[in-house]
């Protein structure tokens, strides 16, 4: 299997990393190295052997659907002191909406 | 005192012989001194760092002491640490002040350990070398002109020169074993959900678990009796009763103490692929632990082959997922100029983000795409299964398996960085276990050409406290663990 630089555009628009043409043209040689170590696995038969996703194979846990922290208003100020762009609360992106 | 165990330090420490205060400000003079040529550090806090010594000589003064009370102790920067920067070794959250602490920061706050400073690390943890970080590579203290190993290299090269008593690191596929082993030192990745992931910055989440980096078997002991434990903020943390992991190394050296213990020898580890003089002291080492009275068997792992081919899926798969959060919007880095929303989102990650970290999300983003999931990602959790059962039929055989940490001595700054395929392939024997989740260490065994290598100790689940008595056998019959690289004593 061998990725096209029309592939490595799409994959790059669906991740939100903007490449340009020379960019995506080494990414396009090294995506097809690592791509070459991955398909060794494609050679081994693994029909009735169940996926593993996680080492304990456990549940995962879960809590209680209410609140858990005290003074949100300061943990909210806290949290965006550190924004990019805030005001009055809310974080600021470009308008999304006409 | 640079040269002294944990426990001495904390023994000093209880009889006055030396304050945290100036201990601390020992090791931050060091790292004033011999960092400049290592780059281990990323934030060191000179007055923050000495306010937490002073307050934990005041603990001392009352009585109220643990373990670790008044050592400072140095967190690779993945770890959120209130009010200190936290990178991650990006642009990406160069300019991150955190306002939580990780759980496993807050522990050794608990426990009134000092935190001497933030290391160095790849990227996102993603890398082998350090040599991926925004802060620029860090260099081995054996030899300056090679790595330290990766990702948790500032970590390794930090307590390897001796700026810092200990540290911690993480380990996603070897992030911990492969720099013990390229600095000299013991480092242990405890089994999967034993210590919180909880302010840990993920990388891949069903791989990623933190542990320490130290001078020995023993200082290990005492650094994961404070790290481990249940956390309900972390949904993955293993709810297990509370274990002393220092309780089997109090036994006097001498006898035959392994007397009954089965190594299991995986022929995947002593086949090619690794560096003839790293088998040599590898061979070595087993010579000794028959002596301390263990017993060899031969095994096969026959799928490790594949874990590498596995683990290129599964970890860019989870970290594409993880690192979608880094938008520009809440926190982080922001492009400076862009036309709308989506054009800031690709503008910010194209800048923010190194080389290493773009290609594994678009790795990642590739798999989990539609049409692809199954070829890929699927196939990689059988595989994953497959490695797994390989283990768990290996532990019938054995008690614990023994093999190479790493299939080569410290490479060369540079040797590897523009040849991704390569660097993956250093971590050839690390890989496996963390697909599995099970614990592992790494810990000195000799010398090829003037620099350290690694023996790698892998357990069964839960057999952290056996596996750091195996490693403390051997280091009470031997001293590699005990040198001290040149210029740095």
């Amino acid at each position: 299997m061998s990725l096209t630089l029309d592939q490595v555009h799409r994959i790059a628009h669906l991740a939100r990393i903007e490449v340009d043409e020379t960019e995506a043209r080494s990414t396009l040689g090294q995506l097809n190295e690592i791509f070459g170590l991955i398909e060794t696995m494609q050679a081994i038969d693994t029909q009735g052997v169940a996926p593993m996703a996680h080492a304990q194979d456990l549940a995962q846990r879960l809590r209680p659907d209410c609140v858990t922290e005290n003074d949100q208003l300061a943990w909210r100020s806290a949290f965006q002191a550190i924004a990019p762009e805030a005001e009055a609360g809310l974080y600021l992106v470009p308008r999304v909406i006409e | 005192m640079i040269e002294h165990s944990l426990a001495d330090i904390a023994q000093a420490l209880a009889s006055r012989r030396i304050s945290s205060v100036e201990l601390t400000a020992l090791y931050l003079d060091r790292i004033g001194r011999l960092d400049p040529q290592l780059n281990a550090f990323i934030t060191v806090d000179r007055e923050r760092s000495l306010a937490q010594a002073r307050a934990a000589d005041e603990r001392l003064a009352r009585g109220d002491t643990q373990p670790l009370t008044g050592i400072p102790i140095a967190h690779k920067d993945i770890f959120c640490a209130k009010d200190w920067r936290t990178t991650c070794g990006s642009k990406m959250l160069d300019n991150f002040v955190s306002p939580y602490d990780a759980t496993v920061i807050s522990r050794f706050q608990q426990a009134g350990a000092v935190l001497l400073g933030k290391t160095n690390m790849d990227e996102f943890a993603m890398g082998s070398s350090t040599e991926t970080s925004f802060h620029g590579p860090t260099a081995n203290p054996w030899a300056l002109d090679r790595v330290p190993g990766g990702s948790s290299g500032g970590s390794a090269a930090a307590v390897a020169a001796r700026l810092a008593p200990a540290a911690t690191g993480t380990d996603t596929g070897g992030s911990i074993r492969q720099p013990a082993a390229l600095c000299n030192l013991s480092g242990m990745k405890p089994t999967y959900g034993v210590v919180s992931r909880y302010g840990m910055i993920a990388f891949a989440s069903s791989l990623d678990q933190a542990g320490p980096l130290a001078r020995s078997a023993a200082d290990c002991a005492l650094l994961l009796n404070c790290m481990a434990g249940f956390d309900e903020r972390d949904s993955t943390s293993l709810d297990r009763p509370r274990e002393d992991f220092a309780r089997e190394l109090t036994a006097a050296a001498g006898g035959r103490p392994l007397a009954g213990l089965r190594i299991g020898l995986p022929e995947q580890f002593f086949g090619e692929g690794c560096s003839p003089d790293v088998m040599q002291l590898i061979e070595a080492a087993i010579a000794e632990y028959r002596q301390l009275g263990a017993e060899t068997v031969p095994l096969s792992l026959p799928n490790m082959g594949l874990s590498v081919a596995a683990y290129y899926v599964i970890a860019p798969a989870e970290a594409s997922s993880n690192l979608a959060r880094f938008d520009g919007v809440r926190y982080g880095y922001r492009a400076p100029a862009y036309d709308d929303l989506t054009d800031m989102y690709c503008k910010t990650r194209a800048q923010g983000f190194g080389a290493e970290v773009k290609r594994r999300i678009l790795i990642g983003t590739y798999v989990l795409s539609h049409g692809y999931y199954d070829a890929y990602y699927l196939q990689a959790q059988r595989i994953r299964r497959l490695i797994a059962d390989d283990f768990a039929e290996a532990f019938r055989q054995c008690d614990v398996v023994l093999g190479p940490t790493s299939p080569s001595t410290a490479f060369r700054l540079g040797e590897k960085a523009a040849d991704p395929v390569q660097m993956y392939l250093s971590d050839i024997y690390t890989i496996a276990v963390n697909l599995a989740g099970l614990p592992a260490m790494s810990i000195p065994c000799g010398f090829a050409g003037g620099l350290p290598a690694g023996l790698q100790l892998i357990g069964n689940y839960f057999t952290e406290a056996r596996l750091l008595d195996i490693a403390h056998r051997y280091q009470q019959v031997t001293d590699w663990h005990r040198q001290c690289p040149a210029g740095h004593a």
